[in-house]
């Protein structure tokens, strides 16, 4: 059986390891907080401006100067520091921030992704997505494998408009785990959902790949 | 010591505004926003606005008042995505739109302040952000320049201020308003208090007094939210 959302949050936060810091993109990737594991010590960023980010607040301890950034009211921790935008984007493509998980509507075998806008729909913006995935040390993207027509989204190329060209570490989708090694290497199957087949992801899979599982 | 500090909203923007001119105002969603300047400069009917921000409010609050009254002909924005009347300006071709990476826009309002007239990124290469612009290689690695931007007028919100316009936010408040208050020709600054000379610890000031040139203290803040989200109440630590 495919993973649900909450399962593709717990298995991507696996990756996370004891002193990251580490950014979250709104949307799937923020369930990853519910699954730090309680023997690591993590640092959330909120590209709005915050190290250091706690838990939503109790209903009394709403504050409307504290908000993530996918504005959500939110509480801070004894290590949380605040900063400008410029800062926090120093952290970001400066290469300080050590993981960010993102989500995407198209990821290519090169480790391109799209993730911004659908020509012909109402673009929103990229808002921090750009930055993020250009100076962040590892990049591993949350998404469902395919789309809602069943169609893959992990393809030989990206059909959307880019957010950033060859920068995929990892994808964790509800049928597994894909990896690469560096950047010059080709992502590998390394982890099946329960009772998904090799054969049902290559099917449903676009992009050349390897297999090792 | 001049006088920085003005009776209201309306006073603090007189003579400064003119149609076509270009406007920063600070925020990150309604987070910080300057909501009673922006209210002054919906009042004053100044138009043919561009506006560098980096979200466009909502329908009926932030930068959102000033599309509704068509004061905006051009907005510089990184997400403009909670925003339905931006939506049918846009789509209908009534607005200009340019889109930014959020990390290049800071960037580019930090290099305006600070006499920084272009800049290289990696941000944005390979994309549609990267067409037209200079690319130039360091060390291996492929860079697009970015220009600095400066404006007219920049509409800060801070949390006090002393009467040199030493500025002090609060929490994430802060976001854009330090990196706008540097790159203003004139920066007007909303405080929800004004403490006394001394006041501030002086190693504790986001931004010196010398980027600020006019101040007020707002009264009866909205501050809206945009997502209010709360956990049970549990008594637990968080």
């Amino acid at each position: 059986m495919p993973w649900t959302r909450d399962q593709m949050a717990e298995r991507a936060a696996k990756e996370l390891e004891d002193g990251f810091y580490v950014n979250l993109g709104i949307g799937m990737p923020t369930l990853v907080a519910n699954y730090i594991g309680e023997d690591i010590d993590v640092t959330l960023q909120s590209e709005n401006g915050m190290l250091g980010m706690g838990p939503f607040p109790a209903d009394d301890e709403v504050d409307a100067d504290l908000i993530n950034a996918g504005k959500q009211t939110i509480t801070e921790l004894k290590r949380t520091s605040y900063f400008s935008s410029a800062d926090s984007f120093a952290m970001i493509r400066g290469g300080h921030i050590d993981l960010s998980i993102l989500g995407a509507m198209e990821v290519a075998e090169n480790g391109d992704i799209a993730n911004w806008m659908i020509p012909g729909k109402m673009v929103k913006g990229m808002g921090g997505a750009m930055d993020l995935v250009a100076g962040v040390k590892k990049i591993i993207v949350l998404m469902d494998h395919t789309n809602k027509k069943g169609e893959s989204k992990f393809l030989k190329k990206c059909s959307l408009p880019l957010t950033g060209t060859n920068v995929v570490d990892m994808i964790v989708t509800d049928l597994g785990v894909f990896q690469r090694p560096d950047h010059d290497s080709k992502f590998r199957l390394i982890e099946l959902a329960p009772d998904v087949s090799v054969e049902e992801v290559r099917e449903k899979t676009e992009a050349d790949i390897d297999v090792a599982v | 010591m001049a006088n920085k500090l003005y009776d209201d909203a309306a006073a603090a923007l007189e003579g400064l505004l003119f149609d076509g001119m270009t406007v920063m105002a600070g925020g990150f969603g309604l987070c910080g926003i300057p909501e009673k300047l922006i209210a002054a400069l919906r009042d004053s009917g100044t138009k043919d606005l561009t506006c560098i921000s980096n979200n466009a409010g909502v329908d009926d609050f932030g930068l959102g008042l000033l599309l509704q009254t068509r004061q905006i002909r051009k907005m510089i924005s990184s997400y403009v995505g909670e925003n339905k009347e931006f939506e049918r300006q846009y789509l209908g071709g009534e607005l200009e739109l340019e889109f930014n990476p959020q990390g290049t826009l800071a960037e580019r309002c930090r290099a305006g302040g600070a006499g920084i007239p272009g800049f290289f990124t990696k941000t944005g290469v390979g994309t549609l952000v990267a067409e037209g612009k200079e690319h130039k290689d360091f060390g291996g690695e492929t860079y697009i320049m970015e220009t600095g931007l400066t404006a007219d007028v920049s509409l800060v919100k801070a949390w006090k201020a002393d009467p040199a316009g030493n500025l002090v936010y609060r929490k994430t408040a802060r976001n854009f308003n330090p990196v706008m208050a540097t790159a203003g020709t004139v920066t007007v600054v909303e405080v929800e208090e004004l403490v006394g000379p001394g006041e501030l610890d002086p190693d504790h000031i986001h931004t010196p007094g010398i980027f600020v040139q006019r101040l007020i203290v707002g009264r009866d803040y909205e501050k809206r939210i945009e997502q209010r989200t709360v956990r049970a109440a549990t008594g637990s630590e968080g």
